[in-house]
This record gives C-alpha cells, structure tokens and sequence, in this order.
C-alpha cells in the first residue's frame, strides 16, 4: 500500500455534522500545530443552515509557510456518515481515512490506493459516558487524541491548551484531558505511530498570531475610534460588528459611571444601517456598519448620497459568492463593481483591499482617518476567507502616539475669527477638499444645508449647469488627491529579470505568492504587485507601464480588478490576461500555476506531488 | 410662490429670554405654492422654537424629499439641516442623534415619505424612543411629483384628477402609538393655536414625539373630494382638549376646571395642560387613544390634538447606556486603548 510521506507539509481535513461542537476540537487541533512553531492555515467549509448538515474544517500544515488553499487532502477525519462518498472521493492517493469503526465501513467506501484507520469512537464514547450530550462532545476531543499519536502532534501542548480554554472553569480540564488521553492510548496501541504523515515541532511561527479577519476588522474600529456602529445581520460580515461589541464592552466603558463610550445600532435593514452611520457621521462621530454583497446593493442608495454630500462614512464588505443571494457562506472578490461604482450618477468610491488580519486591523483604524480626510465614503472590500477562518498574520500594532486626524473641520474658533462667509464647498486648498462644520458649533456662523441635491459652494441648492459641473469636477478632483492618500501597493519582484508580472489583491495573496515560487522553479519569472487600493495610485500605472504583459489574479467571473485596471487607468486589455477561479473556495497556487502556463501558451502541466512511498 | 418677504419690523422686536428676536429663527424664503399648508408649519416650528427660546443652532433639522422634506430650509436658518433621501428622514435622524445626544432634533417629513417609501423607517424609529420631533406634513398626496394619491388618502377621497382612491388608508398616529412613540399628537396646518403649543409639548418631551400635521397641498389637494384640503377638514375637526404648554421656568396661573382638565410633567419639568373638549379622555392610555381615533373617524371625524404621552419612557441612549458626553466629542484619549491592551490581545492569539 502506498502511503503519503510527509513532514509538516499536508493537508488535513476533519468532515463533521455542524452543530454538534466539533469546531472547537478542530480549533484545538490547528492551534495546537500552531504552538509547536508550525505555520497553519485553517478554513471553516460550512453550510448556509444552522444545524445538521455537512461541515468541513481544513487545515493546511506547511512548514515553508505556504498559507493559501492548497487543494487536495492528504488526511480526512471522516466523522460525518452523510458526507462520506465525498470524502472518500477526495482523498490524494495515498492519503489516509480516518473514520469511525465502531460499525464495519461501508463497502462503497473502499478504495485500494488509500489508507484506512479505524478508530471505534462511538464505542469508546458508549463505554465512557452515560449522558448522550456528553458522548457527542467528547467524542470531539478523543478523535484530536488519537490524531496526537498518529500524527506526533505534541501531547503536552494539548494539555497546556486545554488549560487556558477551561481557565476559570478548572472542572472541565481533567474530563478534556481524559478524552485526549482515550484517543491517544487507542491509537497508539493499535497503529503504528506516528503514521508516514507528521508533525514535528519547528520555530516557523516566531511572534506571529491566528486571527479571524472579522475580528481584527471589530478591533481595529474600536482603536480607530469608532463609537457608532449600525448594521443588519449577513453571513459572512456579522462577526465583524459583533467584534466591535465584544472588544468595546471591553476597552470602551467609561470607569466611573460603567456608561459605553460607542452605541450599536441593529438597524432594521441596510438602507436605515448606512443611513444610520451618514447621520452619525455627519454629526461629527466616527461610523460604520458592516455587509456583504445584498447589503452592498441596499446600501447603494446611502453611498451615492454620502459621496455627492460628503459625509466621510465607512463601510466593510466581507464579500461572499453573488449574484443575489449566491451562495452565502462561500468566498469571492466579486464585489468590486458594485463597490466602487455604488450608486446612480457619476460615482466613484475609495476602497481598500486588506490581506492579512493584521492589515484588517491596520486598514480598519485608517478607514476612519481617510474618511475624515477625504471626506468620502471609505469601503474595506475583505471576504469570508480572510474574515471568518483563523489566518495567520503578524501581531497588532499601535503607535501610541498617534492622534486621530479629523481632517478639514472648522471648530468655533476658527469659525469666530473667520473674516469671510464659511463656503461649505470652497476649495480654499485646491486639493478639492473642503472644510466642513459640526451642527452645533458656533450659534451664529458655519450653519449649512447638507443634500443630495446640487449646490453651490455655499451649499445653497442650484440648478445652474455651470455650478453643478464646477462641483462634479472638484469631487473628481478630490478622488485624485485620494490616490496619494490610501495605501501603496506592495511589490514581489522576481529573482531574474522578466518583462511578465502579476497583479493580485486580498486573499488571493498567499496563493499568487506560492504559485510564483512554483514557477520561478520551472523557470518562469514574473515580477509580483498587490494592490492594496482604489483609486489606483500612481505606483500601479508604473508596474503596468514596466511590464510587457501582466496577468491579474481575482475570485470572480468578470475579471473586475482588470477591468477596473483597464477603464481607469487606460491599458490595452490584451496586455492584462486574466487569471480567475470563483467557485466559492478560496483561489489555490496550483489553479493561478496553471492557468498562468495556459495563458503563456505553455504544455499543459501536471501536477505536482510530493513522492509516495 | 411667496416671493417677496416685507423687511419692515418693530423697532422694540420683542426678544425671548435668550435675546433671540423671532427674525432669528427664520430660514431662506420659501419657494413652495402660495398657500402651502407646509408654510404655516414652518411658521409654527418657528414660533415654538422662538417662545421655547431654544439657541437656533443647538437644533439639528433632517428631512426625507417631497414638498414638505424641502421646508427645512424655510425655518431655523442658523441651524445645520440635511435634506437626505426619500423616506430615509429616520435612520439619518438616529444616526444624528446616537453622535450628539444633546442637540434639538427636528424631523420633517411627508405622508410620502413617511407612509410609503419610509415606512419601514418609520416603524422602527417609534420602537427607538428615539430622542426627536417627527413631524409628518400630511396632504394625503405625493405633492413634488405632481399630485398622485398618497398612502394616508382616505378611502373615496379624490385629488385634483377627480378619481377617488379605493384603498385603505394608512394612519400614521395609530401607527405610532402601536410601535412605541411616548407622545402622538394629531393637528392641522391652519389651526395655528393648537399647533404651536404641541409643538412645544413635543420639543419638550424627552423621546418620540410624533405629530401628524394634516397640511392641504393647494396645488393637486384641495378640491371639494379632497379630505384634505382646507375646507373638509375644518368642517370634520374633533379635538381632544385645548392645549396649555408651561415651559419649566413659568408659573401655572391659569385656573381649569375640575374633571376636564389633567396635567403632565414632562422630564425637564414643564408642563402639559389639557383642557378637555369632554371628560373620560386620557392622555397616558395608549389603547384610549387608538379607540378615540376609531370612533371618531366612524363618525367621520378627525380627532386632533394631544393624543397621548408618557413623559418617563427610556430614551434610545439610555436603553444603549451611552455615556452622558455626546460621542462625538470624545478624542484619541477617550478612545483609543493604546498599545498595551493590544499586546495583551496579542497573546491571547498566539
Ligand atoms: C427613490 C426615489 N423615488 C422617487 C422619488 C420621487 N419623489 C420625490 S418626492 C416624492 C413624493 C413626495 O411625497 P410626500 O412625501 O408626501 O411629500 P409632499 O411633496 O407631498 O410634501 C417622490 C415619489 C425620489 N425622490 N426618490
Ligand atoms: S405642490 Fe402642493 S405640497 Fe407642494 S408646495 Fe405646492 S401646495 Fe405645497
Ligand atoms: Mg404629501
């Protein structure tokens, strides 16, 4: 029998019914590889429903650092009957099954090129507990054991982790840890272990952290001084808010009175969320809400008007596969039309493209800051991938000596020494940003009509077709000063000299990244660029202008990145070859691989494996 | 068009106790149809905030679009205002009011506005409590657009094309009292005495206050079909009561009769006196008032004046537990938690 060899280098897959607590043993399992030095990718495969259908966890083990999808799995947990066929299916050859043998498998389910490894759970479980909620949730714990012995997957940091989950309820520590030890004692009596598949601990990881993107989105509100939030519920955004929450009732209480200093509105859909955060943030407070795509849709309606108004407000898109309702609880980065066109009229929106938690933190804090700056809506586009699976990314940082910058506000002084009438819509600077006023600032001066219709420079309503022209050219304008503000792109050039390049974004990252490597092997060279903003700074029209073809790698049909590339910045379209996947699970290095040779005219490739012996 | 606006004034113009003359809280001309009932509602906004002595720009107007969203502009000039988008008047007033909870918030909108497009913000900011006036200038038609039958059109009731409506209307004081609002009131842009007090009241309340105002559109409305033109809803006015607002610092001099009258203290401590048209009526029992207005309207009439209040109902900041600050002038050291919670966070992920 063939068997996968590999060293910190697989991908290992746990097939579990949702709702029955398997994600935090999953959790403990990726955590735990992450604790002896070990880059992880984790990434949650779930269903649109709340209980009882197929739910995959998937964990990339890769010791080079390797953090996109990979495609493939080397080792399936298979604790779910319902999805076993497909299961089985999906193994590599040479891979290894894991499954429940309390009952003898299926005769559907063999295959002569994998391993099997029957462990009787249900009955390990049956013999230990009488309480069936009990048999269920340990018997979570014990298949993490025997992965221990089988995989080499360090006992004690198990145990350390346990710890630190069951802090302050020390009862359930022994339980947990009796339940790793059943698995650990039955599999290491009855397999040799470890298996040709291991672990074994490396110092890869240095000061590095897991986070759910969502999380250090919530997060980087609250340090960017965020205090209104209004939002609507929508898979995959709604942990992005209920983020904010959990780290606000944390960091953002007043310690006398015990009073919040944030309020959260839940709206009773998008259109009142986002006209929540334009009337918050026209009042001087900084604001978001956060959505996915049929929220983006609804919320059109506020962009338009917070953009021709300008009232600085900030938006997060944690994208999911469209159109409409799509497919909820899949990835994309579909929504880049929608985002930065949103609404009727000539309208264009900032938007930035986050690709590690720590840069959803970091682009969160400074959302707020561009929006006070430009007085714009600001749009974080991240998606399901990046927000709700645990990613490996650098810690969080904060300079202390930041102070937030709330761009052009005219306070009651200013105002009480101005010689001149207050013009809303001056251009006083030539940067075509203007000075606003807070309501409530000076009882007789900087009072002014904020609309959505056209206006003068007094903001005095008009219908003057030279008037409304003059704004329409300032507000353009405006979206070039913005070029200089919102974050350059980052650059991975290539070890030889080479007239091809790549341009990617988001969570299309870590795989753009791999697959660069894998070419550069075989002997093709491409000069990388990620994207980090819209409007595209100078910087991206340099890389296009260098290169003789550039290909551009995004998670969508249409190829919006390259056509936005295209339209603004003026570029052939021939000289932009797309490089697409969007089936709803993250982009893999061996699909970019591919298609990258497909497009260079190249043989058609064969896979890549690792030797089975 | 009301072109021309005389300049003349009194050289002793009185001033309320903040110095403020009436002139104060006036706004840019008004350039809706001469006879606009939303011109008298603007004027009665003016004179309640004028007598409240309220500083002009310590008030915050926001409105929807239609005729009567556009009416900020005509009242309280030295007031920020925000003429947002159609039926959204509610979501950018709590927006507003969540950032600064100490400013006077002013709502305008239409039975468009308010009855069609917005009613879902409609229903929602009543279940908010939110700390506003929510005043719907209420034609029973869509006055910007040239007329069309709105969604508060009696049923039969016939606008300038002569067709009468055959559905149900919507009413937008039984709604409110429905979903939450701790003041509803109910009044008409011609009665001018019972409006201004009302007004008042409403600014006054701590919370929602609603206040229907029907306002005829002369212009697509106010034909003899109409039930909201000028000369049918004269004819069919009910009232509940009189209206006597005390602001806190007066004294209550006036003597009432026993029995036809009630007093409510309102949470900054000013008074509303009720005279009542007939004993039984109260102002603090929401079913009372719902059944107040179905009888009435049985009997084809239009019940107006204070329906209902509850003075002592937590507002949306204290359901939130806000602080007592308004967000919005909180800094960096408020806010920020600094580098040291971080790494904190920061090992908890590791
Ligand atoms: C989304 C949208 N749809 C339609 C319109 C056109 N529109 C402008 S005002 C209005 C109706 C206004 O009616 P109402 O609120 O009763 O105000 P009135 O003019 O009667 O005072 C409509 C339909 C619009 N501005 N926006
Ligand atoms: S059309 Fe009707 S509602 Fe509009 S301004 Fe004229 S009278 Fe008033
Ligand atoms: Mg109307």
């Amino acid at each position: 029998m063939k068997a996968i060899q590999a060293v910190n280098d697989f991908v290992i897959r746990f097939a579990n019914v949702n709702g029955t607590g398997s994600a935090s043993a999953n959790n403990l399992f990726a955590k735990a590889v992450f604790r002896m030095g070990i880059p992880v990718s984790p990434k949650n495969i779930f269903p649109s429903n709340i209980q009882g259908l197929p739910t995959w966890y998937e964990v990339r083990v890769s010791e080079k650092g390797y953090l996109g999808s990979r495609g493939g799995v080397d080792f399936m947990v298979a604790i779910n009957p319902q999805s076993m066929a497909e299961d089985v299916a999906s193994l590599e050859p040479g891979g290894y099954f894991f499954y429940d043998n309390t009952k003898p498998l299926d005769l559907r389910y063999h295959r002569s090129d994998i391993n099997y490894i029957g462990i009787p759970l249900t009955d390990i479980c049956r013999r230990e507990y009488t309480d069936p909620r009990q048999r269920q949730l340990f018997k979570n714990v014990i298949y993490v054991g025997a992965l221990s012995a089988l995989l080499d997957l360090e006992f004690n940091v198990l145990k350390e982790l346990i710890g630190e989950q069951f802090k302050g309820k020390e009862k359930l520590v022994a339980p947990n840890i009796h339940a790793l030890e059943l698995g650990y004692q039955y599999a290491s009596e009855n397999f040799q272990c470890p298996l040709g598949i291991r672990l074994e601990r490396r110092d890869n990881v240095g000061d590095r952290i897991l986070m759910e993107g969502n999380a250090a989105v919530g997060l980087g509100a609250v340090y960017g001084g965020a205090t209104v939030a209004a939002w609507y519920p929508i898979t995959p955004s709604t942990s992005v808010v209920e983020a904010f929450e959990k780290y606000a009732n944390r960091l953002r209480i007043d310690p006398g009175s015990g009073d919040k200093k944030f309020a959260i509105a839940q709206a009773e859909d998008e259109l009142a969320a986002m006209g929540m955060v334009v009337g918050a943030a026209w009042n001087g407070a900084r604001a978001f809400t956060a959505t996915s795509g049929p929220g983006v849709s609804l919320m059109s309606e506020f962009l338009g008007l917070a953009y021709f108004a300008e009232v600085p407000v900030v938006l997060v898109d944690v994208q999911r596969a469209g159109p409409s309702t799509g497919m909820p609880t899949r990835t994309q980065q579909s929504d880049l039309f929608a985002a930065a066109y949103a609404s009727h009229g000539d309208t264009k929106h900032v938007l930035l493209f986050p690709a590690t938690p720590k840069e959803c933190f970091d682009m969160a804090a400074q959302s707020f800051e561009l929006a006070d700056q430009l007085q714009t809506p600001i749009i974080m586009m991240t998606d399901l991938d990046l927000g709700m699976n645990d990613n490996m990314s650098e810690p969080l940082e904060w300079d202390d000596s930041k102070v937030y910058d709330r761009g052009k506000v005219f306070n009651a002084e200013q105002l009480e020494n101005m010689k001149e009438r207050f013009g809303r819509y001056l251009d006083v600077d030539g940067d075509g940003i203007c000075y606003r006023t807070y309501p409530g600032t000076h009882p007789e001066k900087g009072a002014f009509f904020t609309r959505g219709t056209s206006r003068d420079e007094y903001a005095i309503y008009t219908e003057s077709g030279d008037v409304y022209v003059r704004n329409m050219e300032r507000l353009l304008k405006k979206f070039e000063t913005a070029k200089s503000y919102v974050p350059a792109p980052e650059f991975f050039p290539a070890k030889e000299a080479t007239r091809d390049g790549v341009i990617f974004f988001g969570t299309s990252t870590a795989s753009t990244l791999e697959a660069l490597d894998q070419l550069a092997e075989e002997g093709v060279h491409l000069d990388g660029m990620r994207v980090r903003a819209f409007p595209f700074n100078r910087e991206v029209e340099d890389f296009i202008e260098q290169h003789d073809r550039v290909f551009v790698v995004e998670q969508n049909r249409d190829g919006q990145l390259r056509k936005m590339l295209i339209i603004e910045c003026d570029i052939d379209p021939k000289k932009l070859p797309s490089v697409r996947y969007y089936g709803g699970m993250p982009i893999t290095a061996r699909e970019i691989r591919r298609q990258i040779h497909q497009l260079r005219g190249g043989a058609t490739v064969t896979k890549i494996r690792r030797k089975v012996g | 068009m009301t072109y021309i606006r005389p300049n003349f004034r009194h050289p002793e113009l009185a001033a309320n106790e903040l110095g403020y003359v009436r002139k104060d809280y006036e706004g840019a001309l008004s350039t809706l149809c001469a006879g606009c009932g939303h011109d008298s509602i603007s004027a009665a906004i003016i004179q309640s905030c004028f007598e409240l002595a309220i500083p002009p720009h310590q008030v915050a107007k926001i409105s929807g679009i239609g005729c009567s969203s556009k009416t900020p502009t005509y009242f309280l000039g030295k007031s920020h205002g925000f003429n947002s988008v159609h039926g959204r008047m509610p979501s950018v007033a709590t927006g507003a009011n969540l950032a600064n909870r100490d400013l006077v918030y002013i709502g305008v909108s239409g039975d468009g506005d308010s009855a069609s497009i917005g009613l879902g913000q409609f229903a929602h900011v009543n279940r908010r409590n939110l700390n506003m006036l929510y005043i719907v200038e209420n034609n029973g038609c869509y006055g910007l657009t040239k007329g069309q039958d709105s969604a508060t059109a009696d049923i039969g009731s016939a606008s300038k094309k002569g067709t009468p409506n055959p559905y149900e209307p919507i009413d937008l004081c039984t709604m409110a009292l429905q979903l939450g609002a701790t003041f509803v009131g109910r009044s008409f842009s011609g009665d001018k005495e019972q409006l201004v007090p009302l007004i008042k009241a409403a600014l006054s309340h701590r919370g929602f206050a609603f206040i229907d105002v029907i306002s005829p559109c002369v212009t697509f409305n106010n034909n003899p079909k109409s039930t909201k033109g000028y000369e049918y809803v004269r004819e069919h006015l009910a009232a509940t009561g009189t209206v006597d607002f005390v602001p806190v610092r007066q004294e209550i001099t006036a003597d009432f009769a026993p029995g036809f009258s009630q007093e409510v203290t309102l949470h900054d401590g000013s008074v509303i006196h009720l005279h009542k048209q007939q004993e039984g009526i109260e102002v603090n029992d929401r079913d009372a008032a719902l059944e107040a207005i179905r009888d009435h309207k049985a009997q084809g009439q239009i019940l107006t004046g204070l329906l209902y209040v509850e003075p002592d109902d937590a507002d949306f900041h204290e359901l939130q537990g806000t602080v007592n600050t308004p967000l919005r002038d909180l800094d960096t050291m408020d806010l920020c938690p600094g580098s040291r919670a971080l790494e904190a966070i920061n090992s908890n992920l590791r």
